[in-house]
C-alpha cells in the first residue's frame, strides 16, 4: 500500500507530486528518448519523429476534447493552417524557427475565430460545426492557389536554424523531441493553474461554472485557440517532415485519426496522448507487416482495422491503454487490498440531454 | 429565371434523397439519443445490394428493391444488438465513436466484395432516359420519382406513426424511454426496430440515388450530408428533416450552378454553420434548457 | 438591506412562476422560503442568481439592482448557490471543485499560467490555504482528493456548500439543503449553517422542506404558494399560519 505524505501546499501543486517513483520513470523514457538514434535505423528515428509530431497534435485536441469537453471532428484543419501559414512565411523569408512561432500564432487566432461562431452549441452540434469548419477549410485549401498552390500542392522549403540544416533525420527528430516535451510542459501547467480548472469546470457543470463567476464563453474560446496552437505548430512540423503539402491530406479521416489517437491513448490525460501518438504511428506499420506476411494486399484491411478498433475501444476500455495502465499500476498498489470492483464503470442512464 | 427554377427542381429530388437519409438518422436520434455516423454507409450498401440484385442477378427491379431493403434493413437491426446494446447507458459522445467506427467497418466490408471494390456503377431502371415537362421546365424520370416516392414514404410515416400500434410505441419511446418502460413498451425491442426501420428508409435512398447519380464504396461522404440537413431542420424533429434535406439539395443545386467551381462541395457545410449560427437549435427544434 | 426583491415576477410562456414577490434579508440574517412543489422557490433563486431574467421586478444587492447583470457578475459580487440537484463537477476531486470556487480572485493570466511563473505558484498556495480552512470547517479532510463521482449523496451536498464558500460570498443561497440527507446529516447541517453565519459572516437564504430544520434555524420565513407571497414572519408565527398550513395539506 502507498500513501504519500503531504507537507506543504507546494507540494500539491508540483508537477510530480510524488517526487521521484513518479518522475524518475518519465526521466527513464526521456533518456531512452535522447539516445535512441545512436541505436535505431533511419527508418525507426522517422516513425518516432511521426510520433513526437501527432503528440504535439494530441496535446491541442485532448485540452479541447479530454479536459474542456469539446467534441472537434475539423483538427485537421488547424494542422492545415498551421502548415500553410510556415511554409508561406518561410516563402517570404522569415527564418525557419520564427515562421514556427508565428504560424502557431496564426492558428491559434484562426482557432479563437472559429470558435467564437461555435460557442453556443454543444454535443454533436459542435461535433458538426467543426466537422463543417474541416471540410471548408479543405476546400479553401484548394482553391486559394496563390497562398497554398491549390491541389497541386506545394514543395515544403528546407528548415534551417542559423545556416544550420534541422530538416533530415537525426536533428529533425531531437527537434521534436524537444518542442514535443515543451507542449507537454505548457499544457501541464495549464491544467494545474486556474485556466486548466475552469476548462474541467465548464466541461462537467456549464451551469455551476458560471455561477462561480467563470467566463464560460471566455473559457472555451481560450480552449480553441489553446488546441489550434498545439496543432498548428504541429501541422507545420508535419509539413516540413513529409517536404510536401496539398490539400487532401488534411481530409476528415485525418481528423478522425486524431480522435481515434486521443480516444485509445486515453482521454482527459497527457500521457494517454503519447500512447495514443505511439499507437497511431505504430498501427499502418503493423498493417503493412499483416499484408506482406500473408502476402496478399488487402485495401480494406485499413479502414476495418480502424473501425474495429473504436468500435472496441469504446465498448469494453473506453478510458484507453491510459485508463488500463492506471488499473495495472492500481492493482499494484492496492495489493493485497485490491478487489476486482474497484474499477467498475458506472452506468449513468439518467443523464439524458434532452431535458 | 427558367434556369433557376431547373436548378431549384434538380436541387429537390437530390435533396429528397438527403431527407430520406435524415429522416432515418432523427429516426434513432429520438427513439434511442444515439447519433448514428453510419447513414452513409448503410446507404451505400443498399444501393450496392440493389446494383447486384438488379444488374448481376437480374432480379425483377420491384423484388430486388425490396430484397435490398429488407437486407439493409435487418443489417442495421443486428448492428444494434451487437454493437450498440451494450452501450446502452454510457456517455452519448462514446455511441457516437462507436458509430463512426462502424460505418469504417461497413465500408470496409463493401471494400471486399470483389464486385463491388473499386467500381462506380449505376443503376438503370425502365424510367432511366425519360423526361417528364412541366411548362419550360425539364425533369428526368428517374429524379421525379425520387420526388413521387419520398412524398408517399413521408405520408405514410405520418399514418404509421400516428395510427399504427408500434408507430405509438416509437413515439413514447422517443420522448421518455423510462416512462416507456414503466408503461410496458419492450424499449429494448422498439429501439433495434426503429433501426431496422432508419436502415430500410436509407436503403430506399439508395435505391433511388443510384439511378441518378454513381454508386461507390466511399459514397458513404454524401449520406454524411444527411447530418446536417438534419441539423439544419432541427434535431428532434422529422418534418425538419425533410425540410433540412430539400433545403439542402437546393441550395447545393444553386451553388453549382452560380457560384465557383468547389463552392456546390461546401455548400451544405456553410449552409449548415449559418443556420447553427442564427439558431442553435436548427429551424425547428426546440432550445434545451437545463432545469437547475 | 443586503438583499431585496422588488415586485419579482417571472413568466414562463403565459404561466407565471413567480408573481409580484416582494420581501428584504438583513445582513447576517438566516432567511428561508417555503412552500409546497411548485411554488416558485428555485425559481427565486434563479432569478436573484441571475439564471432565469425577470419579466417584471427588480433584485437589489447591496443597494444595487442587479436585475440585469450576468450570473457570472453576480458570482464575483458575492453570491454563490447551491442547487437543488447537485451541479458539482463529477469528474474532479473535492479539493479541485473548491478551487473553482477561488477563481474570482484570480489574478494572473493565460500567458503566466502556461509558465507557471512564480506569482502563479504564489496564487495556488493562497487559493489552497483559503480551501483547506472551508475544508476543515466542513469536516471535509477525509475526501479532500476523492473525485466527487464516488462520493454518497451527503457528502457531495457538503462539498457543494464548501464550493460556494470558497467564492468568500456576502450571501448564500442554499437549495434544499437538507433534502436527501438522514436525522444524522441533517444535524450536522444545522450545526454548518449557524456556523456559516456565526463564524463566516455570511448571510444565508435557504429554500427547505424539513419544518424542523426551518424551526431550529431560520430568522425570519417567508411562506410561498403559486408564485405569490403568502406571509413573511418569524418561524413560528409562518408555519402556525391557517393559510400555510392550508398551502400545503390542501383544504
Amino acid at each position: 500500500m502507498r500513501y504519500i505524505l503531504r507537507t506543504s501546499y507546494e507540494q500539491d501543486v508540483r508537477l510530480f507530486r510524488e517526487g521521484l517513483p513518479q518522475y524518475g520513470w518519465y526521466l527513464g523514457w526521456l533518456a531512452l528518448a535522447l539516445v535512441a538514434p545512436l541505436f535505431l535505423g533511419v527508418h525507426l528515428v522517422s516513425q518516432l519523429t511521426f510520433i513526437l509530431i501527432f503528440a504535439i497534435a494530441g496535446v491541442g485536441f485532448q485540452l479541447l476534447l479530454g479536459f474542456c469537453g469539446l467534441l472537434s471532428l475539423g483538427q485537421a484543419a488547424f494542422l492545415a493552417i498551421g502548415a500553410y501559414a510556415c511554409i508561406f512565411l518561410e516563402k517570404q523569408g522569415v527564418p525557419f524557427l520564427g515562421a514556427l512561432g508565428l504560424s502557431a500564432v496564426i492558428t491559434a487566432a484562426a482557432g479563437a475565430a472559429l470558435g467564437l461562431p461555435v460557442l453556443r452549441l454543444k454535443g454533436l452540434y459542435l461535433a458538426m460545426a467543426t466537422m463543417s469548419l474541416g471540410f471548408i477549410v479543405e476546400e479553401v485549401a484548394a482553391r486559394w492557389t496563390a497562398v497554398t498552390g491549390g491541389n497541386a500542392g506545394t514543395l515544403v522549403p528546407p528548415a534551417t536554424v542559423l545556416g544550420y540544416p534541422v530538416g533530415n533525420d537525426i536533428p529533425f527528430y531531437f527537434l521534436c523531441l524537444g518542442l514535443c516535451l515543451i507542449a507537454l510542459w505548457l499544457a501541464a501547467n495549464i491544467l494545474r493553474g486556474p485556466t486548466g480548472r475552469a476548462m474541467v469546470a465548464v466541461r462537467d457543470s456549464q451551469i455551476a461554472a458560471q455561477s462561480m463567476g467563470i467566463e464560460v464563453a471566455r473559457v472555451k474560446t481560450t480552449a480553441f485557440a489553446l488546441s489550434a496552437f498545439f496543432t498548428g505548430i504541429a501541422g507545420a512540423l508535419l509539413a516540413h517532415k513529409i517536404g510536401y503539402v496539398s490539400p487532401d491530406q488534411f481530409t476528415l479521416h485525418l481528423s478522425i485519426e486524431l480522435l481515434l489517437m486521443v480516444l485509445i491513448g486515453g482521454v482527459a490525460s497527457l500521457r494517454g496522448v503519447v500512447f495514443g501518438a505511439m499507437f497511431l504511428v505504430a498501427l499502418p506499420e503493423a498493417l503493412a507487416f499483416a499484408e506482406k506476411a500473408t502476402g496478399a494486399s488487402m485495401p480494406a484491411l485499413r479502414p476495418m482495422a480502424f473501425g474495429l478498433l473504436l468500435v472496441l475501444v469504446m465498448i469494453f476500455e473506453p478510458r484507453g491503454i491510459n485508463g488500463l495502465l492506471e488499473k495495472v499500476i492500481g492493482y499494484f498498489r492496492m495489493m493485497p487490498l485490491y478487489r476486482r470492483g474497484t474499477f467498475a464503470r458506472q452506468r449513468s442512464f439518467v443523464k439524458s440531454e434532452r431535458w | 429565371m427558367v434556369q433557376f427554377l431547373q436548378q431549384i427542381l434538380s436541387g429537390i429530388s437530390i435533396g429528397c434523397v438527403y431527407a430520406l437519409i435524415a429522416l432515418g438518422f432523427v429516426l434513432i436520434y429520438k427513439a434511442t439519443e444515439t447519433v448514428n455516423f453510419a447513414v452513409g454507409e448503410l446507404m451505400m450498401i443498399g444501393a450496392f445490394l440493389g446494383f447486384t440484385f438488379i444488374t448481376m442477378w437480374a432480379m425483377p427491379l420491384w423484388l430486388a428493391a425490396i430484397v435490398a431493403i429488407a437486407a439493409t434493413a435487418i443489417l442495421a437491426a443486428l448492428l444494434e444488438r451487437i454493437f450498440l446494446r451494450p452501450m446502452v447507458g454510457e456517455p452519448a459522445f462514446a455511441i457516437l465513436v462507436v458509430t463512426i467506427g462502424l460505418g469504417f467497418c461497413l465500408r470496409a466490408v463493401a471494400m471486399m466484395v470483389p464486385p463491388w471494390s473499386g467500381e462506380t456503377v449505376r443503376i438503370t431502371t425502365p424510367l432511366s432516359g425519360e423526361v417528364l415537362r412541366l411548362g419550360p421546365l425539364i425533369l428526368s424520370a428517374d429524379h421525379a420519382a425520387v420526388i413521387a416516392a419520398t412524398a408517399l414514404i413521408v405520408v405514410g410515416f405520418f399514418f404509421f406513426f400516428t395510427r399504427t400500434r408500434i408507430g405509438l410505441a416509437m413515439q413514447a419511446v422517443s420522448q421518455s424511454q423510462l416512462a416507456a418502460t414503466y408503461m410496458g413498451v419492450r424499449t429494448r425491442s422498439i429501439s433495434t426496430l426503429v433501426w431496422a426501420l432508419a436502415g430500410g428508409i436509407t436503403a430506399i435512398a439508395g435505391l433511388l440515388l443510384a439511378p441518378i447519380a454513381f454508386i461507390h464504396v466511399n459514397m458513404g461522404l454524401l449520406g454524411l450530408k444527411a447530418i446536417p440537413a438534419a441539423i439544419i431542420g432541427g434535431f428532434s424533429s422529422l418534418p425538419g428533416a425533410i425540410v433540412g434535406g430539400i433545403a439542402l439539395g437546393v441550395c447545393e443545386s444553386l451553388a453549382g450552378y452560380y457560384l465557383p467551381e468547389g463552392f456546390s462541395d461546401v455548400a451544405a457545410y456553410v449552409l449548415v454553420l449559418v443556420v447553427l449560427g442564427l439558431r442553435p437549435e436548427g429551424l425547428f427544434g426546440q432550445p434545451i434548457h437545463k432545469r437547475v | 438591506m443586503l438583499v431585496e426583491a422588488r415586485n419579482l415576477s417571472v413568466a414562463f410562456g403565459g404561466i407565471k412562476a413567480v408573481d409580484d414577490v416582494s420581501f428584504g434579508v438583513e445582513p447576517g440574517e438566516i432567511f428561508t422560503i417555503i412552500g409546497p412543489n411548485g411554488a416558485g422557490k428555485t425559481t427565486i433563486f434563479n432569478l436573484i442568481s441571475r439564471i432565469y431574467k425577470p419579466t417584471g421586478g427588480d433584485v437589489m444587492f447591496d443597494g444595487r439592482a442587479i436585475t440585469r447583470v450576468s450570473p457570472q457578475a453576480v458570482a464575483r459580487m458575492g453570491i454563490a448557490r447551491t442547487f437543488q440537484n447537485i451541479e458539482l463537477f463529477d469528474h474532479a476531486s473535492v479539493i479541485d471543485n473548491m478551487l473553482v470556487g477561488c477563481h474570482v480572485g484570480r489574478k494572473t493570466g493565460l500567458l503566466a499560467e502556461m509558465l507557471f511563473l512564480p506569482g502563479v505558484l504564489r496564487q495556488e498556495v493562497a487559493f489552497r490555504r483559503r480551501v483547506e480552512e472551508i475544508i476543515e470547517f466542513l469536516e471535509l479532510e477525509h475526501h479532500r482528493d476523492t473525485t466527487i463521482a464516488s462520493l454518497s449523496y451527503g457528502i457531495r451536498k457538503v462539498v457543494e456548500i464548501g464550493r460556494a464558500l470558497a467564492l468568500n460570498p456576502r450571501l448564500l443561497l442554499l437549495d434544499e439543503p437538507s433534502s436527501g440527507l438522514n436525522p444524522e446529516e441533517t444535524d450536522d447541517m444545522v450545526h454548518w449553517i449557524r456556523d456559516i453565519r456565526d463564524q463566516l459572516g455570511v448571510t444565508v437564504i435557504m429554500v427547505e422542506h424539513d419544518m424542523s430544520l426551518v424551526g431550529r434555524v431560520s430568522d425570519r420565513v417567508l411562506a410561498l404558494e403559486s408564485g405569490r407571497v403568502l406571509t413573511i414572519g418569524t418561524p413560528q408565527a409562518v408555519t402556525s399560519d391557517p393559510r400555510v398550513v392550508r398551502a400545503y395539506l390542501g383544504d
